[in-house]
């Protein structure tokens, strides 16, 4: 399994076709409390950089692109209750969807995790 | 990922932004800065919602260097006052503080402030009153103020003063250890006190909706009494952002967004800014227009949310109809930590702004249902009476 980072601050696991999305925890650090997010509902088609989710903090709302495209499998309904599971594991239980990849060739120009330490420390 | 809410400053010419006397020191407390009014100010150290809930339940120090502190002096100050002010800042006892608006011809509010008499004898060694206002406006109050009173009443900006408010109910334990005395002011009251040589202003009043203390201290000791205060357990430094929660929730208004100049007090439920005696002989600007909807209402209200479900409402969004057409506008909103819930305020039509009416907000695509609701969101807990 490997795992992929946007400019935006996504990260994506891919194993097969599958990938799983959330925000990574450079991304929370800076929203600081996380009060609500609204993640896409199963079958929703996203194409790379898409708005795919919301994530609100105590001061601001901000969105989720879409690091890669394809058809969403499943959103984390626990996010719905506890959305302060993005502050205490934004990069495990914190994730926000599963997607069905339409095209992996798309991961190629995302970051893996060396590149998005480097690109974080310059911020 | 993006943010969607505009940070401050963005927008107009580049003007430097300038610092503050506690800068360096809340850096050194790991505090995030932005810029705010034309300073770099901290918005958070811990983070939003545990600063707010620490005011709530201990005690918390702000630094609003950033805000004008103003003494106007010369014979008739007072009633000087009184032509842009609607209170009745003549019958102001001394050492009494009082909330007032700056109004515009037509009545619209141009900034909101404390006005407080000075006691004969004060370490500003003014004869006269002391006004705390924005900082954001404070340049703009001035030019207006210099316009509109006599010649021989004299405006001084205090920019060798720094201002500090400690908030909390555990604000007078910890106050009083460090100078003994303040327990025995109550709320909307002042005096100067000495702390080991440095004069202070101290005033008890805030921004939060807790019992708390506001101290204006010279620049060159706010380091040695910020250090004083946050080294007592009960106290932590609270940034911006928890400023703008808790003031939220004590349902009190935010000038430059739930007041501008196009609102006026009685729109914005002001209304007890508006002293009776200067209701009965008026004298201030904007008084026939403030008047007629005093007597008939004004076509818009401010009033508090509760929106339901978890998503804040954030300023800017649009109340609208049962068609959708827009009938308001939300001017502040954010998740309330002691509430626990999303709250908001805006302004709605007069119809519409009785506690228990149900509204509907639109804010990118999706529409919240809200209910109108009576302010402020946690009771106040002020001191009134006998100290302590």
């Amino acid at each position: 399994m490997s795992r992929y980072f946007t400019e935006d601050h996504e990260w994506i696991d891919v194993d097969g076709d599958i990938g799983t999305v959330g925000i990574s925890d450079y991304a929370q650090s800076q929203l600081g409390d996380i009060v609500f997010v609204d993640v896409p509902e199963e079958g929703k088609e996203l194409t790379k950089g898409d708005e795919a989710a919301v994530v609100e903090s105590v001061k601001a709302a901000s969105d989720v692109y879409a690091p890669a495209s394809g058809t969403v499998l499943e959103g984390n309904d626990d996010l719905a209750d506890t959305p302060g599971l993005v502050n205490e594991d934004p990069e495990g239980d914190g994730w926000f969807y599963k997607i069905t990849l339409s095209d992996p060739s798309e991961l190629e120009s995302l970051m893996d995790e060396t590149a998005y330490a480097a690109f974080v420390a310059k911020l | 990922m993006s943010d969607q809410t505009d940070g401050p400053g963005s927008d107009g010419p580049e003007i430097e932004t300038l610092t503050l006397p506690l800068d360096a020191w809340h850096r050194d407390r790991g505090a995030r800065m932005v810029e705010f009014a034309g300073y770099h100010m901290p918005i958070q150290y811990d983070g939003i919602m545990a600063e707010h809930l620490w005011v709530r339940e201990s005690a918390g120090l702000f630094d609003v260097s950033h805000m004008g502190q103003l003494l106007f002096t010369g014979e008739g100050a007072d009633a000087a006052l009184e032509a842009v002010l609607p209170g009745d800042v003549k019958g102001l006892g001394a050492s009494r503080m009082r909330y007032s608006l700056l109004l515009a011809e037509n009545g619209g509010i141009l900034d909101d402030l404390m006005v407080t008499r000075l006691p004969a004898g004060n370490s500003f060694d003014a004869d006269g009153l002391y006004m705390v206002v924005n900082g954001a406006t404070k340049f703009d109050d001035i030019a207006y103020l210099l316009d509109h009173l006599p010649d021989d009443i004299t405006i001084n900006l205090l920019e060798d003063q720094a201002l500090l408010a400690l908030q909390g109910p555990k604000a007078v334990e910890v106050l009083s250890r460090i100078v003994p005395g303040v327990e025995a002011l109550v709320f909307m009251t002042c005096a100067g006190f000495d702390w080991s040589g440095t004069p202070l202003w101290i005033s008890r009043s805030g921004y939060t909706g807790e019992d708390g203390f506001e101290i204006s201290v010279p620049s060159e000791a706010v380091v040695a009494l910020a250090e004083a205060l946050t080294a007592a357990p009960e106290v932590k430094p609270i940034g911006l952002g928890a400023r703008d929660s808790l003031r939220l929730e004590a349902g009190l208004p935010l000038y430059g967004h739930d007041l501008d100049a196009e609102t006026t007090p009685v729109m914005a439920d002001l209304g007890f800014a508006l002293s009776k005696r200067r209701r009965e002989e008026g004298g201030f600007k904007g008084y026939d227009r403030i008047m007629a909807e005093r007597e008939q209402g004004a076509i818009v209200k401010r009033v508090g949310l509760s929106v339901e479900g978890r998503q804040p409402v954030r300023e800017g969004a649009a109340v609208v109809d049962v068609e959708g057409t827009e009938v308001g506008k939300v001017t502040s909103g954010g998740f309330a930590p002691s509430v626990g819930a999303p709250i908001a305020m805006a302004y709605v039509p007069t119809a519409m702004a009785t506690p228990g009416t149900t509204i509907q907000i639109a804010q990118r695509g999706k529409v919240h249902q809200a209910t109108v609701t009576a302010m402020p969101f946690i009771p106040h807990r002020y001191v009134r009476t006998g100290g302590k």
